[in-house]
């Protein structure tokens, strides 16, 4: 049976010196996706990233493009694109000549070239800066002339370095809509790495969120938001009362406490977002030690005897002074079940 | 106000100490007599003249160029690779590697003459001219490093990452990307390399052979032998040659922020 992937990683595995830093990785996307590998520095994301350019080449395992192994090609035969972080236009060269650098190295001149650059400055929207130098133009646009650069070689994987990590808060969602624009419209692959939640849930079809040089758990954004399946990624994506959970009984400071209704089959442990954590009623009782406010929530943090617990309430509720006692329930019908508690 | 007064006068002094005796040269260049005096007896411009006129000047001027131009240039394309090879890879021993390239500028000149005299030029009988250049070329290859290295410190990597996986190879990479931007920093590294072979004394002085000499040691000759003024001539248009090398370097590289 043939593998329907596009882009395939089996068994990858990435070594400097001693210190592994992508084990066994597998990994299969399919043609027209947008990925996000997520993670904390250090997780093997940009090891993976740069393996698949072709950057580093892997102790082990193999790299399957388009049916074809890429494994021992060049990075520069890959037909891979990268977006660097930071940017890595070249200095001495024009707008257009930065974009025109892949075109010419591929033998096209004249009318041609003109046309390509021409049309890839077009389309993110900077045509009118042709002339100028890198150090001329803003960071953003910076980006947008990398992103040119790279996809006026039609590559069937583009790459993206933290693509939004260096942009302020209005360029970034500007580049947010930009970067789902240029896939829509070209159906590239896409793959990019970053170490924000938000980025990767906004942004990516699936998300790979990677731990330790492995997968922790690959999803769509709605599966990772909602049904993290490790304590880490529960942890990551935002779930702050996180507990083990052992012959049906949560895991606290103070020992094994029942708590209400039964648990799903196979789960090691519960976790709860700070919204979950229902407050005034129920069987549990904390005092606020910390109450900050979020715009449309307050946030509390109470002293319980489960340990320290975060909950939500919202803003138009009055507010509970520090010291005042609280009853609360974690609701098990709604927290998330974790697989693996590792 | 004592102690701006004070600093201005220790300004003032210092600059005399600096440029005094540079005052000294070119006026004594004009004078009128016919001894090596300052001040100078009169004006003539006959010592500038007679610069031109002597024989083993022009010689050893030429023999100077020459070394400066080739010695320079075969230590740019030693240093321009070895440059880029410390500042890339994590070479074994790379701390003990710069520091080797860089001891002919701590070692003195005498000794490092006289080394080469004793264990290169004597037992293999090495042409007087072939040995001039071997030795610049060593002299001048801890300045191209040293240079041509803090280009490439302030030049990221990751261009030439974007290169290849824009098709180039890694060879044309370097060609394409990290020559272009590094061109100040050679250019910088030529001149204060020719610069530093030009002026070259002490190593020059244990090489430079019968009749082969470069052109500082043919004036410390020439002033042994005659005492007129037109050591002093040259002195003054060879300052000005370096003056309006530097100033030219200046206007079109910013020299300045390489050295």
């Amino acid at each position: 049976m043939s593998d329907p992937a596009y882009l395939s990683l089996e068994q990858l595995t990435l070594a400097y010196g001693d210190t592994v830093a992508v084990d066994r990785l597998d990994l299969s996307i399919a043609q027209g996706e947008l990925i996000a590998l997520l993670g904390p520095s250090g997780c093997g994301k940009t090891t993976t990233m740069r393996a698949i350019a072709g950057l580093l080449s892997p102790s082990s395992g193999r790299i399957r493009l388009d049916g074809r192994d890429i494994t021992r090609v060049g990075a520069n035969k890959r037909a891979v694109g990268l977006v660097f972080q930071s940017y890595a236009l070249f200095p001495h060269l024009t707008v257009f000549e930065n974009v025109a650098f892949g075109l010419r190295l591929k033998g096209l001149r004249g009318q041609d070239l003109e046309s390509r650059v021409r049309s890839g400055l077009e389309s993110v929207g900077l045509s009118s800066f042709s002339g100028r130098k890198p150090a001329e133009l803003s960071g953003g646009q910076q980006q947008r002339v990398a992103l040119a650069r790279s996809m006026v070689m039609e590559p069937k994987v583009l790459l993206l370095d933290e693509p939004l990590s260096n942009l302020d808060a209005r360029l970034r969602l500007e580049m947010r809509t930009e970067l789902q624009r240029v896939q829509k419209e070209t159906g590239v692959t896409m793959i990019f790495v970053t170490h924000d939640q938000g980025e990767a849930l906004a942004l990516a079809d699936r998300i790979v969120v990677m731990l330790n040089g492995g997968v922790e758990q690959i999803g769509t954004p709605e599966e990772i938001y909602n049904r993290p399946g490790s304590r880490f990624v529960a942890d990551f994506v935002g779930f702050e009362n996180i507990f083990r959970l052992d012959d049906g009984k949560l895991i606290t400071e103070a020992g094994p406490i029942a708590i209400e209704g039964t648990p799903p089959d196979g789960a090691t442990g519960l976790a709860w977002r700070p919204a979950m954590v229902e407050l005034d009623r129920g069987p549990f009782e904390g005092s606020v030690r910390g109450v900050s406010f979020a715009g449309g929530t307050r946030e509390y943090l109470l002293d319980t005897p489960l340990g320290p617990i975060k909950a939500e309430a919202d803003a138009s509720l009055p507010v509970h002074d520090l010291g005042a006692r609280l009853r609360f329930a974690l609701p098990v019908e709604r927290a998330a079940p974790l697989v693996r508690f590792g | 106000m004592t102690s701006s007064l004070t600093r201005s006068v220790v300004l003032a002094l210092l600059l005399l100490f600096l440029v005094g005796p540079f005052i000294v040269i070119i006026a004594a260049s004009f004078s009128g007599g016919d001894t090596l005096a300052f001040p100078p007896q009169g004006f003539s411009l006959q010592w500038v003249v007679k610069v031109f006129m002597v024989q083993s000047f022009r010689s050893s001027f030429a023999l100077s160029m020459f070394l400066a131009v080739f010695a320079t240039f075969a230590a740019l394309v030693l240093g321009i690779p070895a440059s880029y090879a410390l500042a890339r890879y994590r070479i074994p021993f790379g701390e003990t590697v710069r520091t080797v390239v860089s001891s002919p500028i701590i070692v003195p000149g005498i000794i490092v003459g006289l080394a080469l005299l004793r264990y290169l030029v004597v037992p293999f009988r090495i042409d007087v001219i072939l040995a001039l250049f071997l030795a610049h070329t060593a002299l001048v290859l801890p300045y191209a490093v040293r240079v041509v290295s803090a280009s490439l410190d302030n030049l990221r990597s990751d261009i030439e990452e974007a290169a290849v996986l824009l098709g180039s190879s890694r060879l044309g990479a370097f060609f394409r990307v990290v020559m272009p931007n590094i061109r100040g920093g050679i250019l910088a590294a030529f001149i204060l390399g020719f610069v530093t072979s030009f002026n070259q004394v002490p190593v020059s002085l244990f090489l430079s052979g019968p009749g082969v000499q470069t052109l500082p040691i043919d004036m410390l000759g020439y002033m042994e032998r005659t005492y007129d003024p037109s050591v002093a001539a040259l002195s003054s248009l060879l300052a000005f040659m370096s003056i309006g090398i530097v100033f030219l370097a200046e206007r079109f590289i910013g020299f300045s922020r390489y050295v």
